[in-house]
């Protein structure tokens, strides 16, 4: 246990998120993790952001996030 | 949208004046051709052979527009790509509608405008059809079935009992495209997302690789139950055992991070708009060379093999990491899992 | 990637060499298993090593109780029941959650967000969250909780069945299966308790302890490293993990958690009665917990004869030890969770191993 995906989070509303995995985009919230900040990259579980991922380490750990070289290309929006 | 759009009613199935106007004004227009604007109970077809393939399908997709097409498209391309890869070249689709009361028409139109436009680009022609209304609740918004007839090219000689050891097995392309597409959108993690539907109608492909190349032992379009269940029915048809490496098998990565989100296992994903074939050695290079020179068939490679079976028959995949693992028949169902 | 698992692979024949018997590890973390199987992990291993699922798949230790009373629920008409799709074909004594699924009243969710979501668009019905999990998913449920409470929603209850992790590692060592050498403990599950948490289980039971995240390289260095301190005769606490586990964990999660919940004892399959093992909503919460508000029991249940789920579970037994395995017991008709749950040692087995 448990499925969990580093995605980053693109659009953030107090604890409401838009979080961006190879640019598919869905809705998560940061009420467990109230230090996230727009553009950090999250471990998403069942709809929550429960971890703050190192991105360095991430490349590392997983291949797909090793493969894109600029991770950067996804447009962050600042909303708020 | 006009804020009072117009929908089917019941009547426009009811086969009197409704119906007449609904085929009239919404359905000839889009499909016309001298058979079907006779409106006979059957198509009278002059086919330049007798040696026929004939298939259906029916369409029930959830939703019914998606990223890459729609219900119209994937009624069209589903049933010429599998008269494609039986080695027919398509030639003739009936087409059945049964629409939810209650459907808006503007809807309906965006359908079979899609269905004809496909159907023109793939040179089959609509000669025959049928419209139906059920009462709301009954159909999800529509239905849709094709039948296809295609002429079979010379030469042909398919089956699964013509698989040898040592034939190599080819895909087209990426896979789990059209699945992820789905189900994304259905689950909302699609919005704004790269992921679209492969929907393709494959018969020019297939058309050039049968009339070039002998030594194609078996075509199938991997559709639902994905890479997986074809690769299964190529192993039970055949009961010769499949090895394939998980390297060549190429999913792109915002496929795969969908998959990863939801729990899915992308070689149970549907494709639209590919195909496995299962060549003679031989024949490999030049169908490989002939796929990727198709827009469709650019990422085309061979994935594996038919070996020697030890104990039981069955589909072995060599993994990224060098392992090996069996890769069974899909359920039927995936579901969106968190653990 | 590769060189990387190349030389973890070095490091574990080496050290199955040196210790020259056979060494045991537990992964307990059922994505462990399917991780480990689907990337063909298995195969790559020295035969001296063994790997043994654990009771790490929420879904197999789920008690045959709780299930049943999962199904009462879903077979009343004031209910929607909410659910993740883990637990749609986990068997009860009489049929499943897909089974009752064309009533209408069972919704598939991938977050406990659409649960409440679901409270608020049919306030004239009881939306019942099935919440199942370990510690990496009770933060979910008991954020919903406290919104709901929070927003005086009345028609949100959840069916807790949160388990903990730790407590089934102590009670598979002091009773069931003491001959583990090592665990692979499991990544997602530290995020939130923290990679220290896994402490005790070094000290009091001198067996190493490696946090791993689910990608082959990871597992492999994972068990690359279980070996390693295993032919050192040092048993440690590591994690290679440090992508997303610290060493303290998710405070904020661990905070809301215990605001919601407090570990009681609970049933186990297979493992029986562990104590302070699974999360009940407190007193304060209590109109959100559906043991209450529906007058149901945590009571176990009626196992399937012959299913030997339990002993899988506690990595006494290999699936093809089961006389059902691959017989009465398949994918398509599962006798007990091990098969149906896509975490289940029995499933991984058969869908990607071999089915004898």
């Amino acid at each position: 246990m448990c499925l969990a995906v580093p995605a980053r989070i693109v659009e953030l509303e107090g604890d409401r998120a838009i979080v961006d995995a190879m640019g598919n985009r869905w809705k998560a919230k940061t009420t467990l993790l109230p230090d996230a900040k727009l553009g950090d990259v999250v471990l998403v579980h069942a709809g929550f952001a429960i971890a703050l991922v190192d991105e360095e380490e991430a490349r590392k750990t997983w291949e797909l996030f090793a493969e894109i070289e600029d991770f950067e290309k996804t447009s962050n929006k600042v909303s708020g | 949208m006009a804020t009072n759009p117009q929908r089917i009613l019941l009547a426009h199935g009811g086969g009197g004046r409704l119906s007449s106007q609904l085929i009239r004004e919404h359905i000839l227009p889009q499909f016309t051709n001298d058979t079907l604007s006779e409106l006979t109970d059957a198509a009278h077809l002059r086919l330049p052979s007798s040696d026929i393939c004939f298939t259906t399908d029916s369409y029930v997709v959830k939703p019914l527009f998606f990223r890459g097409g729609d219900i119209g498209k994937l009624a069209v391309c589903g049933t010429v790509n599998d008269l494609a890869v039986s080695g027919a070249r398509p030639l003739a689709l009936s087409l059945a509608l049964i629409i939810e009361e209650g459907f808006e028409l503007e809807f309906l139109d965006r359908i079979l405008h899609s269905a004809s436009e496909t159907a023109q680009r793939h040179h089959v022609t609509v000669v025959t059809g049928d419209t139906k209304t059920v009462e709301h609740g009954s159909a999800d918004g529509i239905f849709i079935n094709t039948a296809g007839i295609g002429v079979r090219l010379p030469d042909v000689n398919l089956g699964l009992d013509k698989v040898e050891i040592g034939d190599r097995i080819l895909l087209s392309g990426t896979i789990g495209d059209h699945g992820m597409t789905i189900v994304s959108q259905r689950e909302g993690i699609g919005f704004e997302s790269p992921l679209e539907s492969d929907c393709a109608g494959l018969a020019e492909l297939t058309i050039a690789l049968f009339e070039t190349v002998p030594g194609i032992r078996f075509m199938r379009d991997p559709t639902r139950g994905g890479l997986a269940a074809t690769l299964n029915e190529i192993v039970e048809g055949s009961r010769r055992s499949v090895e394939i490496n998980e390297r060549a098998v190429r999913v792109r990565p915002a496929v795969q991070a969908a998959a990863d989100v939801l729990g899915f296992d992308v070689l149970n994903a549907a494709n639209e708009g590919k195909f496995v074939a299962v060549v003679s050695p031989d024949a490999a290079r030049q169908c490989l060379e002939i796929c990727r020179g198709h827009p469709l068939g650019r990422e085309a490679d061979i994935i594996g093999e038919i070996v020697q079976t030890r104990d039981v028959p069955l589909v072995e995949m060599t993994t990224k990491i060098g392992g090996r693992r069996i890769v069974q028949m899909p359920y039927g169902r995936e579901l969106p899992r968190i653990c | 990637m590769l060189d990387r698992i190349a030389k973890a692979q070095h490091t574990i024949e080496e050290a199955c060499e040196r210790l020259g018997r056979q060494i045991t590890i537990m992964e307990v973390c059922g994505t462990h298993t399917v991780s480990i199987f689907r990337s063909g992990i298995r195969s790559t291993l020295p035969e001296r090593l063994k790997l043994l699922s654990g009771p790490g798949c929420p879904v197999c230790v789920t008690d045959q109780g709780y299930i049943d009373t999962v199904l009462e629920l879903a077979d009343r008409d004031d209910c929607i029941i909410a659910t993740y799709g883990d637990m749609i074909r986990v068997p009860g004594s009489d049929g499943s959650l897909e089974a009752r699924a064309s009533g209408g009243n069972v919704k598939v969710v991938l977050s406990s967000e659409d649960a409440l979501q679901l409270a608020r668009d049919n306030p004239g019905k009881t939306v019942v969250f099935i919440a199942v999990g370990f510690e990496t998913t009770a933060p979910a449920s008991a954020v919903a909780v406290r919104e709901a409470a929070h927003e005086r929603i009345t028609n949100l209850c959840i069916l807790s069945g949160h388990k903990l992790v730790l407590p089934a590692m102590r009670a598979l060592l002091d009773g069931m299966n003491d001959r583990v050498d090592g665990f692979l403990c499991p990544g997602h599950v530290s995020t939130i308790i923290g990679w220290g948490a896994f402490a005790e289980i070094v000290n009091d039971y001198h067996r190493p302890c490696v946090v791993a995240g689910f990608e082959p390289v990871q597992i492999i260095e994972g068990l690359a490293e279980i070996c390693r301190e295993l032919a050192a005769g040092k048993p440690e606490l590591k994690s290679v993990y440090g992508a997303v586990v610290t060493e303290r964990g998710n405070t904020a999660a661990q905070q809301i958690v215990a605001e919601c919940f407090e570990p009681v004892d609970g049933y186990w399959r297979g493992l029986g009665k562990i104590g302070k093992s699974t999360l009940a909503l407190r007193e304060r919460y209590s109109q959100f917990d559906a043991f209450r508000r529906f007058g149901l029991e945590d009571r176990p249940g009626k196992e399937n004869r012959g299913c030997r789920c339990g002993e899988v579970l506690c990595g006494l037994i290999e699936p093809v030890e089961c006389p059902l395995f691959g017989t009465q017991c398949t994918i398509d008709k599962p006798v007990g969770p091990c098969m149906v749950s896509s975490e289940g040692t029995c499933a991984a087995w058969f869908k990607y191993g071999r089915r004898k």
